[in-house]
């Protein structure tokens, strides 16, 4: 039993094109840094020092985490994470670091 | 930016339904996607969606719609195939925003804009490839009804994203 994390097209480069991975861990914290261990590459593209990026969205079942714990969900065998790029935009500028 | 190279072929009724969602939220930003089966490249489901951001300068999805939307699309078999939004104070052309936010390589992005100044049925619709911070932009191809998606002869050439 694990953890199914489904990912996203434009992260699927780094899990050799998989749709969906398994993982392990007790937090989503863990969970990422287990990922990051067979998927290099795939933990910066989710967070940056402050947490989560801005404009990827991961969700514990049907939660958003950042309603629920943020990096320090809690997570358990049976779960499934969902990661999804935010789909945004518009006329205005935003900061350049808010962004992969 | 590129040069122009590939088209989006889309169906009339699809086109009017952007075109009215951008006008109905002006002067917010409208937003939304056209999925269509997995690799077709076929824009055949229009779904609007709310832009949570409500400004007249930036969209984003709801988060939970979001979830909502990839799931369903995941059922259907289904990709989006159009992720559109307005521009409602300037020109129907990826801004560094845009450029910078945009996810989905495999997506036609399209862009209308509802700025001052262009008559009605004179609305700016334009269409672009937006992977790894280069912008194509592409012709629109407005047809009464989508070909059949039947194999096309061997003779036609076969568009591939």
């Amino acid at each position: 039993m694990s953890i199914e994390v489904r990912i996203p097209t434009i992260l699927r480069q780094h899990t050799g094109g998989e749709k969906a991975v398994p993982g392990e861990g007790a937090t989503l914290a863990d969970l990422l840094t287990d990922l990051e261990s067979r998927h290099p590459g795939l933990r910066a593209r989710l967070v940056d020092d402050k947490g989560l990026r801005r404009f990827v969205n991961v969700y514990l079942n049907d939660e958003d985490v950042r309603f629920l714990g943020g990096l320090e969900t809690p997570v358990s065998d049976g779960d499934s994470v969902t990661v999804l790029p935010a789909v945004a935009g518009g006329a205005a500028a935003v900061p350049s670091t808010a962004v992969a | 930016m590129g040069r122009v190279t590939g088209v989006l072929e889309i169906d009339k009724v699809t086109y009017d339904a952007i075109v009215a969602h951008a006008r109905r939220d002006h002067p917010d930003e409208a937003c939304g996607v056209v999925a269509g089966p997995v690799g077709s490249n076929r824009p055949e489901r229009f779904i609007a969606m709310v832009n949570a951001a409500r400004s007249p300068t930036f969209y984003e999805f709801d988060s939970q719609d979001l979830l909502t939307l990839y799931r369903e699309m995941d059922a259907r078999d289904e990709e989006p195939v159009v992720v559109y939004h307005s521009h409602t104070a300037t020109e129907a052309f990826p801004s560094r925003t845009d450029i910078a936010l945009a996810q989905e390589p495999g997506a036609h992005y399209v862009l209308v804009s509802t700025r001052e100044g262009l008559e009605p049925g004179q609305e700016e619709f334009r269409s672009f490839r937006i992977v790894d911070g280069q912008v194509t932009e592409e012709d629109v191809r407005v047809a009464s009804a989508l070909q059949p998606s039947s194999p096309p002869p061997p003779s036609e050439e076969q568009h591939t994203a």
